[in-house]
């Protein structure tokens, strides 16, 4: 949410508006090419049924005031009837066909690019969710998408059909007179004029306001967050004066846009008034003194005296009707104008997460099962003369990694271990020295700066990046769980795992006993990333989907850091058994649970200052020594 | 004043139409000055107008928006602990923002909307009868069928509608799950499989949204079709009796004026029609406001608030637990205690043991179901919140530093609290050390959340900050677990040291940190299963025991 700042003042410079429009044009048009021509021409009919229409209307009124109670109902009034009734139908039809073929690209515009984001989403660098909040990523789907949808289906009908009738009734209006048509020409330019000040600053405050309702929400967020806190330090006064400041920041944001917007409606309008006395005027001392020069000339030389001033009457009538319409779409289209700067902000974001390069998916090395040989896992490595296969084995190598999130700062310096087949390491440090930075590089979440890692003896960059990650077991930090049944959240560490198989594991994990005390048992729907479930109930989860998962080698980052001792020592035979045979690498706080470790690497600013077993550590007197005994120096 | 914009339109098409009429006769000049620079005048006073209705409806509708969010969140900061667990962060946040701007942008339609469209349709139906009181039958005709079919369409609309938000929902929650999964769905390799999720989530709102649009594209034509209906039948009538075929006393110069006429007849139709969908679809979002400002706390304010403790004994009689009054298993189950003044107690017990719902009850944050608990002899619900709150001190397990500088955030504790007594605090705390060593000390800005000081540290913060409150009872849940166990201790003993008077109770999950205290507490599922000292409970208690041999095993060796 604090980013909301950076996407709007990003939103302002947009490198170029025109670009991001034809950008999505392009990108909703080109997928239906035959619909795109059908709505021009059912747009192209409407429009111009809506201008002939009226143009019909004056024969019938000219032909009653001409000639009152004779006037030729058969000859001249029912068949324009006739003619108006049809276009009018044709009309309706082509804006019922439009709509809805609109409505369509529309709404599977909107499927695609929710679907395509998502898609491209997934692939994309951890580093790319770590700089943005997720109500800021949310956002993209719901209400950038949704700018969207009032752009294709409203605003781009509403233009083109708006263009058309201008010039329809801009031609027709030359027809009758040019002089008036001059004269509207120069009230409407000071009418764009006037739309257009009050539109870029309508869509200003917007943008302003779009801003201090970001606040606002990041306002809430944080406090709600610590809801708890608050109430704990009796400090909701305070938070509300904050929330009241912010409130009304956003109240005369709010204000000063909503006014802009709706100055634009009287303002247009009355406009149009004025431009329409005028017209009616000047068009009235033209009829009466039977200029030629203003109605239409050759209409009107036929005719002459009183007739011809009745004739040039009636058709100012049309013409009046006609500068009318030719207002609305100028007024149409500047209500939309707020909606095409909020639609292609929210477009230029769009693209922008679209266009953010993906991870690399690594080398070509994949991983096999059963290839090399029967019930055994190998890396598979495409060589010039065949493929040369790679048992799997777990050894893991770093040799001087240097490792920053950014440049600038380097978190990891020159650290090199090994990890062979079979082997417990473990991770013991600090918050912040850097262990659960070492394993993020081995899955790759993070690519190094420098020296290299290797797997089995090929370099982790040589291996597809999901073969890799499927040798890898992990359990975080941070638990999370899916929307599904707890079956189904065990099961994820491996799709094919039968009813069976999850719940040996959840017994392997001691998760057994609590989850058949659920509800439904291993049915029961776990909602809200699991918030029903106490935070060691989840760890347990993660665990068994990590044994679920049969990977070779395991890492576990504080995997029991908030399961009580007593629950701890329960599964560990089943933690014994799923390090069996496999490579783990281990982060903890608690001492207890590492020590039984091959090798225990003390972790300080990103180095690697002590190193060895248990004993050798103890023996040595040093960090671990220290860390050690201060759990024990008060007894 | 909205009354004359329409009025005047009236007027300038009747001077229109009085144009074509008088053509056949000498034209009366003046007439046509007035007329035309009355027009001007009013048009000039129908944008005046225009532009104020703009600015109060704009401060209308967005004080009414204000204040509606002001109300809510005034409402919420009286929530109670309970309350405050029926509701997600998410939710609430969309509540006070996106619902409210639903119900302003309704409430912004209906009054510029509801207040013109029926004027205008009144009027012109008045200026209709005064023309030709026939011809209103066709209008009214009309616009029952207009009105007609548009509340066809919108009551088919709106549960698709209903529907469609639904999805929007479920769409949401694919993508939040996701985006904290993330780490989760990459080492698993299960991107495909979010995908997937994500299709079927987007095919749903697909699905509905076109059901719904597919009806509102079906209307406009229909609406369209009636207007156009409208406009030939009254040509048709209005010729037939300027002809004399029917009799009527319509003129052809009447008849652009009843066209006229007839549109906003129809238009104030559509408007009326087009808030009443406004209004429901921003029901779902009226109806989740109301759900906030009609909750109601939980805790009671006592009718006679005690605004004074005098000490940091503790007592719990007899006391049980639920957090719902739903669920069949209570948390705690009929506790006896009583902890004294200036004592320090540890409590252990396993994940879900009730330990935390037990602390929590001290400062207030929930009633007990059944039984008391008292805080210096008294019952706690006698006493004034804030005043039991500022001297019951919690540290959460779940704790929050926010945006805003060290010593901003340690002020939570007292407001007033000069450098002195935030050193004082942060010293009994072990963060003085770290904060000297901070770029700015205690101006030293920590960012959203704290994120800019470790997990340790954050914690030793919080720790400083409640115990700048000066407590008589501090109350610590498994506040130190990030911190390094010689820090952990040295916390401890600066507490005993610096705060002799305060009761204090530790929860914590390593032995280590409870092992020196007075007395310990163990509880197991809801209910005190031992209470003694460390040598004593050793002896007696073997869950105690049981926990204890699991973090010295090899201690010996």
């Amino acid at each position: 949410m604090m980013n909301n700042g950076n996407r709007i003042e990003k939103a302002k410079k947009a490198k170029s508006p025109v670009k991001t429009l034809l950008r999505l044009l392009k990108y909703t048009f080109s997928r239906y090419k035959v619909a795109t021509v059908f709505v021009v021409i059912f747009v192209l009919i409407a429009s111009a049924a809506n201008v002939i229409a009226a143009s019909r209307f004056a024969p019938i009124i000219t032909e009653l005031t001409e000639n009152g109670l004779n006037a030729d109902m058969r000859g001249v009034i029912i068949p324009n009837l006739i003619i108006v009734t049809a276009i009018y139908v044709a009309g309706d039809l082509s804006v019922f066909g439009y709509n809805r073929i609109m409505m369509y690209i529309a709404q599977g515009t909107l499927k695609k690019l929710r679907d395509e984001m998502f898609a491209k989403m997934q692939y994309l660098p951890l580093k790319y969710f770590d700089g943005r909040t997720h109500g800021d990523l949310m956002s993209l789907y719901t209400n950038d998408v949704d700018t969207m949808r009032q752009l294709l289906s409203q605003t781009i009908p509403q233009v083109i059909s708006s263009a058309l009738t201008l010039i329809f009734v801009f031609s027709f209006m030359v027809y009758y007179s040019f002089t008036l048509t001059v004269l509207i020409l120069a009230v409407l330019a000071v009418m764009i004029v006037i739309i257009k000040n009050i539109g870029v600053k309508s869509a200003k405050n917007f943008l302003v306001q779009q801003q201090a309702l970001g606040e606002l929400n990041g306002y809430v967020e944080e406090m709600t967050e610590g809801q708890k806190v608050i109430k704990v330090f009796c400090h909701e006064r305070k938070a509300e004066e904050g929330f009241r400041r912010l409130n009304d920041k956003l109240n005369e944001c709010g204000k000063k846009a909503n006014t802009y917007a709706f100055l634009l409606g009287p303002i247009n309008n009355n406009l149009g008034y004025l431009q329409y006395v005028l017209v009616a005027v000047i068009g009235f001392v033209l009829a009466v003194s039977g200029s030629e020069i203003g109605l239409l000339s050759a209409y009107c030389a036929t005719t002459e005296g009183a007739s011809r001033i009745a004739i040039m009457a009636g058709m100012l009538v049309s013409f009046l009707s006609f500068s009318r319409q030719f207002n609305m779409p100028v007024q149409q289209v500047s209500q939309q104008f707020n909606a095409v700067v909020m639609a292609l902000a929210g477009a230029e974001r769009i693209f922008e997460t679209v266009d953010t390069p993906p991870e690399d998916r690594g080398g070509d090395v994949t991983l096999t099962f059963g290839e090399y040989e029967k019930g055994k896992w190998a890396w598979k490595k495409q060589t010039c003369n065949g493929a040369e296969y790679i048992p799997l084995k777990g050894d893991i190598r770093f040799n001087d990694v240097v490792f920053g999130y950014t440049d600038e700062k380097v978190i990891l310096k020159n650290i090199t271990l090994y990890a062979k087949p079979g082997q417990k390491i473990a991770f013991v440090g600090s918050t912040g020295a850097g262990k659960t930075t070492i394993t993020n590089l081995i899955n790759r979440f993070y690519d190094i700066q420098s020296g290299q890692i290797t797997y089995d003896g090929i370099d982790i960059k040589e291996i597809a990046k999901d073969d890799l990650r499927k040798s890898l077991g992990v359990v975080l930090q941070d638990t999370h769980l899916f929307t599904g049944t707890v079956m189904d959240n065990i099961r994820y560490g491996r799709l094919n795992a039968s009813d069976e198989e999850c719940v040996n594991a959840a017994k392997l994990a001691n998760a057994d006993s609590f989850i058949t005390h659920l509800p439904e048992g291993y049915q029961t729907v776990i909602t809200g990333d699991g918030a029903n479930l106490s935070q060691g109930q989840r760890q347990l989860l993660a665990i068994s989907r990590a044994m679920v998962s049969e990977c070779p080698v395991l890492i576990l980052d504080e995997a029991t850091s908030s399961i009580d001792t007593r629950t701890e020592k329960l599964i560990e035979e089943g933690m014994d058994k799923l390090m069996e045979g496999r490579t783990v690498f281990v982060i903890a706080h608690r001492l207890s649970t590492v020590r039984n470790s091959k090798a225990i690497m003390v972790l300080e600013h990103g180095e690697i200052i002590e190193r060895g077993d248990h004993e050798q550590l103890i023996a040595q007197k040093g960090k671990y020594y220290q860390l050690y005994t201060g759990a024990f120096e008060l007894e | 004043m909205e009354i004359l914009i329409p009025w005047l339109t009236t007027f300038i098409i009747q001077e229109l139409t009085n144009l074509s009429q008088i053509e056949n006769y000498q034209v009366d000049v003046n007439k046509i000055i007035i007329c035309s620079s009355s027009m001007v005048v009013c048009a000039l006073f129908a944008l005046f107008c225009g532009i104020m209705g703009a600015r109060y409806a704009s401060v209308a509708s967005c004080g009414f928006a204000r204040n509606l969010r002001e109300d809510m969140y005034l409402n919420m900061q009286s929530f109670s602990f309970a309350n405050i667990d029926r509701y997600s962060t998410a939710s609430l946040i969309t509540r006070i923002t996106t619902d409210v701007t639903n119900v302003q942008n309704a409430y912004q339609m209906c009054i510029r909307m509801l207040v013109r469209a029926p004027v205008m349709f009144i009027a012109a139906i008045i200026m209709t009868s005064v023309l030709e009181p026939r011809m209103t039958a066709i209008f009214v005709l009309a616009s029952i069928i207009l009105g007609v079919i548009i509340f066809i369409c919108l009551f088919k609309v709106v549960p698709h509608f209903k529907m469609m938000f639904k999805k929007y929902d479920k769409l949401n929650s694919v993508v939040q799950e996701d985006l904290t999964a993330i780490r989760v769905v990459k080492s698993y390799v299960r991107e495909d499989r979010e995908i997937f999720k994500m299709q079927n989530a987007t095919a749903e709102v697909y699905k509905y949204s076109v059901k719904a649009e597919k009806i509102l594209t079906f209307m406009t034509p229909c609406v369209n079709l009636v207007m156009s209906a409208t406009i030939v039948v009254i040509l048709l009538i209005g010729s037939n009796m300027v002809t004399g075929n029917i009799g009527g006393a319509v003129k052809p110069e009447n008849i652009q004026a009843l066209i006229f006429y007839a549109m906003q007849i129809l238009n104030g139709v559509i408007m009326v029609a087009m808030c009443l969908n406004f209004i429901s679809l921003s029901k779902g979002s009226m109806d989740r406001i109301c759900e906030v400002l009609s909750e109601k706390t939980t805790l009671p304010e006592p009718q006679n608030p005690v605004k004074e403790i005098s000490d940091g004994t503790v007592e719990f009689e007899n006391v049980s637990f639920s957090y719902s009054d739903k669920a069949e298993k209570s948390v705690l189950k009929n506790i006896n205690l009583k902890i004294f003044s200036g004592e320090t107690v540890g409590i252990i017990g396993a994940t879900g043991s009730g330990k935390t719902s037990l602390v929590s009850l001290i400062p207030r944050l929930y009633d007990a179901s059944e039984g008391e608990v008292k805080v210096g002899g008294r019952n706690v619900k006698e006493y004034d919140l804030e005043t039991l709150r500022n001297k019951v001190a919690m540290v959460l397990q779940k704790n929050v530093l926010f945006t805003g500088t060290v010593a901003e955030n340690l002020r939570w504790g007292d407001e007033h609290a000069t450098e002195e007594e935030m050193r004082f605090a942060a010293r009994q705390a072990c963060a003085e050390e770290f904060i000297d060593a901070l770029p700015n000390g205690y101006g030293y800005d920590l960012g959203q959340g704290g994120v800019n000081v470790s997990g340790g540290q954050k914690q030793r913060l919080c720790i400083a900050r409640a115990m700048l409150k000066k407590p008589h009872v501090i109350i610590f849940d498994d506040s130190t677990s990030a911190v390094d166990t010689k820090t952990d201790s040295s916390i401890r003993e600066a507490l005993k040291k610096y705060a002799p008077q305060t009761t204090k109770i530790i929860i914590a999950q390593r032995i280590a940190s409870v092992m020196e205290a007075d007395r310990i507490i163990v509880l197991d599922e809801g209910g005190v299963s031992g209470i003694g000292s460390h040598e004593e409970l050793l002896e007696t208690n073997s869950i105690y025991r049981d926990v204890y041999l699991s973090q010295m095993k090899g201690d010996e060796e």
